[in-house]
């Protein structure tokens, strides 16, 4: 039997994310790969509008309407649908390597036994099944991982794969809701936090503030540099332990994974715990008066200084530039 | 309460040594082993809980025999009695059989709550949790920032941190919660902590004890084919000008990177 691919797609205010586009075109292409077929699924209590986007890229979309996804925690309403889709042939499920994904991934695994491939940051098809790239140890190795039989769960990271469309948009279905299988939390309510809107791991510059800024006033010129380089702020460990700013800004082992264009940090030592989250960019630019701040040995350009007066003296430097 | 915490040896972070054998499994000899941080806060949550609602917290670990030393630096930190579920078979064990062991060997026990990391610093896969709570047939709640449970009302309350704050999610107990560092940094042990775990039990269980069937040789539903060091960062150029100077280097060479 050839293969079939489901792309489980997350939204975001009814529209499709970023991810789940590069994750609906990763099953395309596998499909193709495979000479086997690829299936969208959105899981929503309004999911026209999602539905049609991923039909932009994947040949068959199938729009199940789920009132419950309003009041209930999604996984285990996704998760019953894409188990309900097995019956009809699924042999691969595509999620993300998010909160939800992974609820999603980690519920499946536990209903079917079927093998997880996690945070995939490539996928191909080696000619028997898929073969999946992923860093482990915090980054300090890549490993190629295969399944051992014709079914398996992978989760895919942001930008593992770029969004393309199909040369023609494909058809949606809707289906209806199917019970969850397992027991869904209830949302009693969902609490925007300012400054957890900006989204670092799309961001294409970062700014993090680390022990060095020495309290909440020093990320203010954080903040600063972050809107004069069109970035986002992000933080270490210790500033967030500090209590100076919000977790959902940590980079790190126990926070986010980064990999933008630019990295500036300022203050940021440099610790493993930190670093594992922030290798992969291009370009790593920090500020520190200790030299012999670890971050120094993988800084593309370390200046040796103190932030409070190099931070404000490339304030000015930007914008004279900017005015220039 | 009762509160069972799941907790597994990893290598130590902070040491930076950790690597993979020539089987590509995680080479345990390379790195001390230290208690997953994800699952410290765990750890800590479920302290901080029976200190306030009474009861009781219990590790569970399947790992090899040698992890009696980190779960006694969770039995130190407050914990009164570990399981570990221990067996050659399951040595290099994949995701869909670490969860089957796990969920069997908690339903062998009596809990409220059942914590576990958000995922952990060797493996990341993030999975586990969600997958025992669907073998135990209990809610999960994920992402947690915040742990309310109500015994009144048997039921939990969770904040989920989400991309744009927490969402507010309750369900009834039993339950499954994964954790964060947001619920706050785990204690140290005491010295009177330390001398405690000395004496308090670790109760050994094989995976025949727990009835689960494990594949035999190794045959697990996933493979690692390839394995490889990921390209090292070399420091660059280092700058000790004053502040305005240095501002301008910064700036040149973004620009000449094409970042501004």
């Amino acid at each position: 039997m050839p293969p079939v691919f489901l792309a489980v797609a997350e939204t975001v205010d009814g529209r499709l994310t970023k991810l789940s586009a590069e994750i609906a075109t990763l099953a395309r292409v596998l499909a193709d790969e495979s000479g086997g077929a690829a299936l969208g699924l959105v899981v929503d209590g309004a999911p026209d509008a999602a539905a049609a986007e991923l039909a932009t890229y994947v040949p068959r979309v199938l729009a199940v309407t789920d009132g419950g996804v309003a009041n209930d925690t999604w996984a285990p309403h996704a998760a019953a649908a894409a188990n309900a889709l097995i019956g009809e042939g699924v042999t691969h499920i595509l999620a993300g390597a998010t909160a939800d994904g992974r609820d999603l991934a980690g519920t499946l695994v536990g209903l079917l036994g079927w093998g997880l491939l996690a945070n995939a940051t490539g996928v191909t098809w080696d000619g028997a099944g898929p073969r999946v790239t992923a860093s482990v140890l915090g980054g300090k190795a890549i490993t190629a991982s295969t399944l051992a039989q014709g079914t398996g769960i992978v989760t895919v990271q942001l930008n593992a794969v770029t969004a393309e469309a199909a040369p023609a948009p494909g058809i949606v279905e809707a289906r209806a809701a199917v019970a969850p299988v397992t027991p869904a939390a209830v949302v009693l309510d969902r609490v925007s936090e300012a400054g957890a809107e900006a989204s670092l791991e799309e961001a294409r510059v970062v700014i993090v503030g680390g022990r060095g800024v020495g309290g909440p006033e020093g990320f203010a010129l954080v903040d600063e540099l972050a809107a004069a380089l069109g970035g986002v702020v992000g933080a270490t460990r210790a500033s967030v332990d500090a209590g100076w700013i919000a977790y959902a800004r940590q980079i790190g082992q126990t926070g986010k994974v980064v990999k933008p264009a630019l990295y500036l940090g300022l203050g940021v030592s440099g610790a493993m715990q930190h670093r594992v989250g922030m290798q992969a960019a291009e370009t790593i630019v920090a500020v520190n008066r200790d030299a012999d701040a670890p971050i120094g040995e993988i800084a593309d350009l370390f200046v040796v200084g103190d932030l409070f007066e190099v931070g404000p003296a490339l304030l000015t430097e930007l914008r004279s530039r900017r005015g220039a | 309460m009762r509160i069972l915490v799941l907790t597994k040896p990893v290598p130590d972070p902070a040491a930076g040594a950790e690597r993979l054998g020539p089987d590509f499994r995680l080479d345990r000899s390379a790195s001390p082993a230290v208690v997953n941080g994800n699952d410290e806060y765990a750890l800590e949550a479920a302290l901080q809980l029976v200190e306030a609602h009474g009861g009781e917290v219990a590790i569970l670990t399947m790992a090899p025999p040698t992890a009696t030393d980190t779960m006694r630096k969770a039995l130190a930190m407050g914990a009164m009695r570990g399981i570990l579920v221990t067996d050659p078979a399951l040595a290099g064990a994949d995701v869909p059989t670490t969860i089957r062991i796990l969920a069997a060997a908690a339903a062998q026990e009596e809990f409220d709550l059942l914590l576990a990391g958000l995922d952990t610093s060797d493996g990341q896969g993030g999975a586990v949790a969600a997958g025992v709570a669907a073998r135990l047939g209990m809610p999960l709640l994920s992402t947690a920032g915040a742990i309310k449970p109500d015994p009144a009302s048997g039921r939990v309350r969770v904040h989920r941190l989400s991309a744009r704050g927490y969402d507010v999610i309750e369900a009834p107990m039993p339950a499954v919660i994964s954790c964060t560092q947001a619920l706050g940094a785990p204690r140290y042990p005491s010295l009177k902590g330390i001398m405690a775990a000395r004496s308090r039990e670790i109760v050994q269980k094989s995976a025949a004890d727990l009835g689960v069937d494990v594949p035999a040789n190794g045959d697990w539903a996933t493979k690692v084919v390839e394995a490889e060091r990921p390209p090292a960062r070399t420091a660059g150029r280092v700058v000790r000008t004053p502040a305005g100077e240095a501002a301008r280097e910064i700036a040149d060479f973004l620009a000449a990177r094409r970042i501004i």
